[in-house]
């Protein structure tokens, strides 16, 4: 489907419910308009140490209801720029699901209580697996809806549009 | 086969009968963005390569989280918004002027009309009957250029009202405890829709108020049917002719049918630091409050103040607890200066600051020290959300809030003479 059918990387775990003012709290509001600044602070509320830590291709590891709030769709964005390569989560609140497809970051609904924090992660897109690595578990995620992996595959809303000049359902 | 609101509006729209779990692409009658999602969504519109909006009159800019600006960066935000707005025709709604959902209720919200906003709390509107949905910044962008978006047809969950609201109880106290219920994402993905003997007796302030925090249980709108109360609003706002009766097919499929009796309920609070982390108020007496916040989109109109204002007549609020009081819009603050709501807010210790966000969200205006608590007729207690994750956030109604205003400590609103 994307570009690399199959990514690997570290996970971070977080909880349940992280909301849009723990990836990027509204405080930072002043700094919307300069995204490198404000990229600075992803998750900060959640875990301090998390842009310091995180390297190109690391998942985020959730648990339910994942990025409730807010639209700021500044959330998914940050979260891309700091390398994440997706998003593995139990569930997605419904505005920071359809931002994250539309900013071309997978967000992927799967059972995350097998993978620790740490874990080696393997993702094959194309095939819906998780591989732990560390731990040897074997996962499936649930399929993105069609018009949504359209999206994905363009990698995101603004470059679809401009392929197409319109939905094409 | 029989419709719920959702499915008839997006028929309606599409041109195409719209079962739940469908994919529609629909025509939007409005399109906005405020002055924190804004400028992405300027910037995906320019990186789209449009250059105009789709229909101009159908799109909307309001400056109102961060007004008056507290920042050169918010404010060159402003700049870049007000800049758009001359370019392209869009309505743009000034410093001042109030909270988004607040006034597409008041000028643009009709019965079967369907609206996206940048912004989460776009669900208010479905008091009024409309499609009233929030997206991010690259949606919105595409439909202020197309005039359009797709849509998954809800599936919906019937909240079904029985009886009447016991003194001092009302549309907050219902809704805090149907999230507490259903929890913050026991409806991700649906409709909530609101039926039974109740609504009819329940005045739009109260139905913007509950559709307003739809979105806390993750729901994707918030619906009640039309009727002569939004019939009556839409003639006071001069918009008599745009109503028409909407309702659900009595046949029409919901997955799931919660009954609530609103003779049972009582004050409500949410705790830090989640909506569904409710309470009765009873529970909670004595928790000392630092500063009470009443306002937004939720909880800052009329007859909020109203409430307000009686509880709060020939009192002191408590030597010890800061109260911060939001008109959501302009036309609030002016009927509330009229009836003279404004007066004895004021002789009571309350600080009056301009219609808008406010401290809703942490930008300014009421800012939290470390560990100090809020109690707020907002509809978010997240960690962080009033800008400073070592503060505490409750949630209430303007009868709690008020109550809790004069003692300093969480107040059943019953207990004061």
């Amino acid at each position: 489907m994307t570009r690399e059918a199959i990514l690997k990387g570290k996970a971070f775990k977080f909880g349940d419910n992280i909301s849009t003012d723990l990836i990027i709290p509204g405080r930072y509001a002043y700094l919307r308009s300069n995204l490198p600044e404000l990229a600075k602070h992803t998750m900060e509320d959640a875990d301090a140490s998390f842009t310091t830590r995180v390297r190109p291709g690391d998942f985020i590891v959730a648990g339910n209801n994942f990025g409730l709030g807010s639209s700021r769709e500044h959330a998914p964005l940050i979260i891309k720029m700091s390398g994440i390569a997706a998003i593995l989560a139990k569930s997605v609140a419904r505005i920071f699901y359809r931002n994250a497809i539309n900013q071309g970051l997978p967000a992927l609904i799967c059972n995350t209580d097998r993978i620790d924090d740490r874990d080696e992660l393997e993702v094959n897109l194309a095939a819906g697996t998780i591989k732990d690595l560390t731990n040897g578990a074997q996962l499936t995620f649930g399929k993105i809806p069609p018009v949504m992996l359209a999206i994905l595959n363009e990698g995101g809303l603004i470059p679809y549009i401009k392929k197409y000049g319109d939905f094409k359902l | 086969m029989g419709q719920t609101l959702s499915e008839k509006i997006l028929s309606q729209k599409s041109g195409v009968e719209a079962k739940a779990k469908d994919i529609v692409i629909a025509p939007l009658d409005l399109v906005f963005v405020q002055d924190t999602t804004g400028p992405l969504t300027i910037k995906q519109f320019q990186e789209s390569n449009f250059k105009s909006v789709a229909v101009p009159e159908k799109c909307a800019i309001f400056l109102d989280h961060a007004t008056p600006s507290p920042s050169l960066e918010l404010s060159n935000d402003h700049l870049l918004l007000r800049h758009f707005a001359d370019e392209t025709g869009c309505f743009i709604s000034e410093v001042g002027e109030g909270v988004c959902h607040q006034i597409v209720a008041e000028n643009f919200a009709n019965p079967g009309d369907i609206i996206v906003g940048a912004d989460s709390h776009t669900v208010t509107t479905g008091a009024l009957a409309a499609f009233a949905t929030g997206m991010g910044s690259s949606d919105v962008a595409i439909a202020l250029a197309l005039g359009k978006t797709w849509f998954r047809v809800p599936e919906t969950f019937q909240i079904l009202l029985t009886g009447n609201f016991p003194e001092k109880v009302g549309a907050k106290d219902l809704v805090l405890y149907l999230i507490g219920k259903i929890g913050a994402d026991g409806a991700n993905y649906k409709a909530l829709e609101f039926g039974g003997e109740t609504i009819s007796s329940m005045s739009l302030s109260q139905r913007l108020t509950i559709a307003n925090m739809a979105i806390e249980a993750g729901a994707k709108v918030g619906l009640f049917p039309s009727d002569e109360v939004t019939l009556t609003y839409l003639q006071s706002q001069g918009r008599g002719h745009k109503y028409k009766p909407l309702q659900p097919d009595t046949n029409a499929t919901y997955e799931k049918i919660i009954p609530i009796n609103v003779n049972q309920l009582e004050p409500m609070v949410a705790l830090p630091h989640s909506v569904d982390n409710v309470a009765p108020v009873h529970q909670l007496k004595n928790t000392k409050v630092h500063q009470v916040f009443i306002g937004t989109c939720t909880n800052g109109r009329l007859e909020d103040l109203a409430i307000v204002a009686e509880i709060l007549k020939n009192k002191k609020v408590h030597p010890k607890t800061r109260l911060l009081v939001t008109p959501a819009s302009r036309n609030v603050l002016k009927q509330a200066l009229k009836a003279g709501y404004i007066q004895t807010l004021i002789e009571a210790g309350a600080v009056l600051l301009p219609p808008g966000c406010a401290a809703c969200l942490g930008l300014h205006q009421g800012v939290l020290g470390d560990e100090e608590v809020c109690l707020s007729t907002s509809n978010r207690n997240f960690k962080g959300r009033m800008g400073n994750p070592k503060a505490y956030i409750y949630l209430a109604s303007p009868a709690i809030a008020a109550a809790t205003a004069l003692t300093g400590k969480i107040t059943d609103p019953r207990e004061i003479p």
